[in-house]
């Protein structure tokens, strides 16, 4: 009877190893610890042993039991686990294959540059200030110092639509506004971005129509040396650390003195290149103290207030930070440029 | 303004200082060197030969066979191409081993069987412009005068072994207008003294004043005119070097009077003007306005019809020059002059700046009167080109100078205190700092306790107040050692709220998947009125530079248009594009337009693509829709804005929709009218304009946290068949009405107008959510409320549950 069991349990466990399905297994377990199993059968002549073996032969039998359930039970986890790879491997799917897009446009290049420059000067105190693209002659040159018949009226051949009414040449008629606005009292901090407007032929380096932004400070004590200052702050963050600023004297009628500020050649390091036309400088904007004349006009005493103003243009800027061969591609708007100013510099 | 640095070392001592060293410095200090262009680009060998013999070459008739003395060896035999070529001429040769510009190497070679030695220049073959090369060998080579050494450097005798500056003059420096002006810029930059030219004028018996009687009726348009008769003058060609200076200065010499004249104005920065005397048809020189009408052929053979705006200058009856603008070909200097009428005057800037304007004529003497010249330079400079006319055309200056003057020169006087001048640089400048500087631009200056007197010379007519000083003090200190500081004061800046929003609406709509465009606010006449929102009368530019460009926009939809065509006539047929700009409404001729801002967008092609998973959308209304009620929900507007089913010129009459917010008409969206997109060439192309400032106007309500429901809502689906014709939108509202105060959701799941349905109706299904925040809602409480909702739809919409 002993050899029986142990027989029956060397014959199932091998039948366990051999199944390859649960069913197989399932199969197994009631054919050998069914209630009709063997097992089953061979305890029931237990009843012709001796009160002696009766309970070795049980103990025996339970074992037999527990042996075969258990390797049951370890086959059992082996192959749901096998089947749950199975599974897994025919859901593989090609992960080269492309996404489903999400769509995302962008700023214009302008747009990028001029909200740069804004969030700049709004971090040094500036608010921004706008105001009309058609403008009076007043506003646009004589508030400004540029009275009819100026010579320097000539160097912005301008849009009239009447004798008094043009489109702007540039956003300085924003500073004269916002200045008659404050009623000759300080402090003033603005910066201005807005379209303007030139006879010009579009070609690869005019448009007849661009961006500006001027930026103009108000204020008792307003120092050439704040200008240079601040300028040299703007064309480090905007630029890189690593650029040198140089003022050169200029002339605006508006300003007095007046400045124009070079930015050391990223390109060649300042060594000279096409760029910079071989002077390793770069020109970025203008500058300079508000002239008394527009001071006054604007009903500030020039005695007590001072100011600086300067004035950029982004298109420019943007030709140079991104290396931009054309102005018009800014107003042509062909979406192969416009896309490429999505990404993080 | 050229400056040849060879020229400029006359009047400053350049000693140490190289052409590219003082253009930097020059730079540095106010005036702008764009670049120093070294003249010889690179020529080597190149002499005056001698032509000994000239024939002709035996199998080309347009070439010449010559034999050429070069100063050294035996003469030898060149071929030359020129027309003009003679025996007995000084000729430029290029030797053989010579390199003319572009590196071009001269080598020994055979013409059409003859063997030429090197070749005889022109000028354009050594570098020079066309159009500043003497008229008379313009077409062939140049011939030097007959004092030129055999074997000398040619490069040399023409000048061209210098540099020339180019000056870049903002319109505040007329000074430097002229090398005097240069140089006393360059010596108080270098600290160094200015010399200045000679004028030795030999006495005579005759007076000038027997010859010509000046009379000025125009004093303010002419307050100085002074006139020097020369003469026997010898016409012809004047000295080489100075030929060679005015070529360098891009001036074309044409013969020894007029070069002088032009030499002049170059050195002093005066213009002259000589006239045949003989010609001038009286011994009368009349300034005055010209009577409308009256004509004028002027030296460049045009005929002009003067106005009164114009001043001339008269021979008593007929006008004989534009004053400051150009002379008259009647009274033209030419070979056969022997008395020269010599002007030098002082015209008024604007009055020549009109004329030249009014004839499209701008000339080097035109330019500097209108910026103004020195006064107390204008008789200097007249004396000047007499005795240069004497010296090197041969010419009798007779005695003294016929003259109406009523010129008042006052030199300006500016005081200012050191003080002020370190308060606007921030600066800590001393007293005798500020005195040097002045006393290098040869400015007086008169020091008193803190204050500075500056008398600014004549010369510097953009000096005039405090600034001005504090201007030259800058700049000649240097801005590079000027300190830097910030404004002081504790400003905190930040975005308007619109400006804000206005970057809310930018991003969103980027997010969306538009692009940002710029483009421009001229149109044509009848883009302009397209697609507007309001239609006021269109905005037109005075002289527009193309019809294309002379009208101010009304709708940004057209430029809108125009950037589809664009990407779609190069393969991107699927764009989503957007612009924020200002339209333009006008409010009469005489005052300023409206500047609405306004947001437009198109959107055409595939919005979806995704194409291997068999994913392709195209743009449809809803699209658009879908994009604009999301921005009026992050502008927290939704509850305010209204689409109301509209007729749009230029768009579908079915699929167009205009937008209301409050109730007030802001924008419309939807497709482009098929015949517009065919007209254009685009495909089906939605698009939608609104009132960014009106929009933006608008505020959201205040911010406030809702709390979040405990209770679970219940969820009733209804299937309603109504009219084709009734709107979602109607259904919607008598839902949301009737279904208060529980229902907190509506929405249309499903849509169906199949032909399952009854003739003329359709099926909207809704989605209804009811919830209360205080409590669980039962299931009798929700259908009271819901049958209340289905009743008046059936009663104010005639929808009755689908069966």
């Amino acid at each position: 009877m002993q050899e029986r069991l142990k027989e029956l349990q060397a014959e199932a466990i091998q039948k366990i190893e051999q199944s390859s399905s649960l069913k197989e297994l399932n199969d197994i377990r009631v054919a050998y610890l069914g209630k009709k199993g063997p097992i089953t059968e061979v305890l029931r002549g237990m009843g012709k042993l001796s009160a002696e073996e009766r309970p070795i032969m049980g103990a025996l039998a339970n074992e037999v039991r527990e042996a075969i359930a258990s390797r049951l039970e370890t086959k059992q986890a082996e192959l749901e686990a096998a089947a749950v790879q199975a599974k897994l491997a025919s859901e593989t799917i090609d992960v080269t294959l492309p996404g489903r897009p999400v769509k995302a446009g962008n700023h214009h290049p302008l747009t990028r540059i001029i909200e740069e420059i804004e969030d700049l000067f709004i971090g040094m105190g500036y608010e921004i200030a706008e105001g009309p693209e058609v403008e009076q002659d007043y506003y646009n040159f004589e508030a400004l110092n540029l009275p009819k018949g100026h010579p320097a009226r000539d160097m912005q051949d301008s849009f009239y639509i009447t004798e008094e009414i043009l489109l702007r040449t540039h956003t300085s008629p924003v500073q004269a506004r916002t200045m008659e606005k404050h009623q000759g009292k300080g402090p003033i901090k603005i910066i201005c971005p807005g379209k303007v407007y030139r006879r010009d032929n579009d070609d690869a380096t005019h448009s007849h129509q661009f961006m500006q932004i001027e930026g103009l400070v108000v204020g008792e004590n307003i120092r050439m040396s704040d200008l240079k200052g601040t300028l040299e702050i703007f064309a480090k963050k905007m630029f890189g650390e690593d650029r040198e600023i140089r003022l050169r004297p200029s002339f605006f009628p508006f300003t007095e003195p007046s400045v124009e500020m070079d930015i050391s050649c990223k390109i060649c390091g300042g060594h000279g290149c096409s760029v910079c036309k071989q002077t390793g400088w770069i020109e970025i904007l203008g500058a300079g103290m508000v002239h008394p004349n527009v001071l006054e006009m604007a009903g500030y005493d020039s005695k007590k207030y001072t100011g600086f103003a300067f004035g950029m243009g982004p298109e420019r800027i943007a030709m140079l930070k991104y290396g931009i061969d054309d102005i018009r591609h800014f107003y042509t708007d062909d979406i192969r440029f416009l896309m490429q100013f999505a990404k993080h510099e | 303004m050229f400056v040849s640095y060879k020229w400029l070392q006359e009047y400053v001592d350049l000693t140490g200082v190289t052409a590219d060293e003082l253009a930097e410095k020059i730079t540095k200090s106010g005036i702008e060197v764009e670049g120093v262009e070294i003249l010889n680009k690179g020529i080597k060998g190149v002499v005056v030969g001698h032509v000994l013999e000239r024939e002709q070459h035996p199998n080309a008739d347009k070439l010449s066979k010559c034999l050429v003395d070069l100063g050294e060896g035996e003469p030898v035999q060149i071929i030359c191409g020129a027309p003009n070529v003679a025996k007995g001429q000084k000729v430029a040769v290029a030797k053989v081993g010579a390199v003319l510009p572009g590196n071009f190497k001269i080598k020994k070679a055979k013409l059409r069987g003859e063997e030429s030695n090197g070749m005889i220049c022109s000028l354009q073959e050594l570098g020079i412009e066309g159009k500043i090369v003497p008229k008379e060998y313009s077409e062939g080579i140049f011939v030097f005068p007959q004092e030129a050494e055999v074997g000398a450097d040619a490069i040399a005798l023409l000048g061209r072994d210098d540099q020339v500056l180019e000056l870049s003059l903002t319109p505040n420096r007329a000074d430097c207008l002229s090398m005097l002006g240069v140089a006393y810029e360059v010596a108080a930059i270098l600290g160094r003294d200015v010399l200045l030219p000679e004028s030795n004028l030999e006495p005579t018996a005759e007076k000038a004043a027997d010859y010509v009687k000046v009379t000025v009726e125009a004093h303010e348009d002419n307050p100085l005119y002074a006139a020097k008769i020369i003469k026997n003058v010898k016409i012809g060609p004047s000295p080489l070097w100075l030929q060679a200076r005015l070529m360098n200065a891009g001036i074309r010499p044409h013969n020894n009077v007029v070069d002088i004249t032009n030499y002049i104005l170059l050195e002093y920065g005066q213009p002259l003007h000589a006239f045949d005397y003989d010609r001038l048809g009286s011994k009368e020189i009349l300034v005055r306005r010209a009577h409308d009408g009256e004509k004028l052929v002027t030296l460049d053979d045009m005929e002009r019809t003067l106005t009164s705006d114009h001043l001339v200058i008269t021979n008593g009856t007929e006008p004989v020059a534009l004053a400051g603008v150009m002379g008259g070909a009647n009274s033209e200097v030419t070979s056969d002059t022997t008395t020269v009428l010599l002007e030098a005057a002082y015209f008024n800037g604007q009055t020549v700046r009109k004329a030249s304007k009014d004839h499209g004529l701008r000339s080097e003497a035109s330019a500097r009167f209108e910026k103004g010249v020195d006064p107390n330079r204008v008789q200097l400079a007249g004396e000047r080109a007499a005795y240069l006319m004497a010296k090197f055309a041969g010419g009798e200056v007779l005695e003294g100078t016929v003259m109406v003057n009523t010129l008042k020169v006052e030199p300006a006087v500016v005081s200012i205190t050191l003080e002020k001048i370190n308060r606007v640089l921030g600066t800590g400048l001393e007293m005798s700092q500020v005195k040097d500087i002045f006393d290098r631009l040869q400015f007086e200056a008169a020091i008193e306790g803190d204050t500075i007197t500056v008398t600014a010379p004549t010369r510097r007519g953009d000096i005039k107040i405090e600034e001005d000083l504090i201007e030259e003090v800058a700049r000649l200190y240097g801005y590079d050692n000027i300190p830097k500081t910030l404004p002081v004061g504790t400003a905190s800046g930040k975005l308007s709220a619109y400006q804000k929003k206005r970057r809310d609406v930018r991003n969103f709509l980027e997010g969306a998947g538009l692009y940002q465009t710029f483009t421009y606010s001229l149109t044509s006449e009848e883009k302009a009125a397209q697609f507007a929102l309001e239609t006021r009368e269109a905005i037109r530019l005075a002289m527009p530079m193309s019809e294309d460009r002379s009208v101010l926009r009304l709708s940004i939809i057209p430029q809108l248009l125009e950037v589809v065509k664009y990407n779609s006539a190069r393969q991107n047929d699927s764009l989503a594009v957007y612009e924020t700009g200002n339209v333009f409404l006008s409010n009469g001729k005489e005052v300023l337009p409206d500047e609405e801002e306004h947001v437009a967008a198109a959107i055409t092609g595939l919005w979806h693509n995704h194409s291997w998973q068999g994913e392709k959308k195209p743009v449809d209304f809803f699209v658009l829709k879908g994009i604009l009620e999301g921005m009026f929900e992050k502008l927290g507007l939704n509850d305010r804005i209204e689409f109301v089913q509209a007729q749009v010129e230029g768009m579908h009459p079915g699929r167009t929709a205009e937008i209301r917010l409050n109730g007030t008409k802001i924008g419309f969206a939807g497709q482009v009218h098929p015949n517009v997109q065919k007209d254009l060439d685009i495909k089906d192309t939605y698009v939608f304009e609104l009132s960014l400032k009106a929009l933006l106007a608008e505020n959201a309500e205040p911010l406030f946290y809702e709390p979040i429901p405990r209770f679970p809502s219940i969820t009733r689906d209804i299937a309603l068949v109504v009219n084709k014709e009734t709107v979602s939108g109607t259904l919607k509202e008598i839902i949301v009405t009737e279904g208060a105060p529980f229902l907190k959701e509506a929405h249309v799941f499903d849509l169906y107008e199949g032909d399952k349905m009854e003739e003329g109706k359709k099926s909207i299904a809704f989605s209804l959510k009811y919830v209360d925040t205080e409590r669980t809602l039962t299931d009798e409480e929700v259908t009271k409320v819901h049958e209340k909702v289905l009743a008046a739809l059936e009663e104010k919409a005639g929808a009755v549950l689908r069966g």
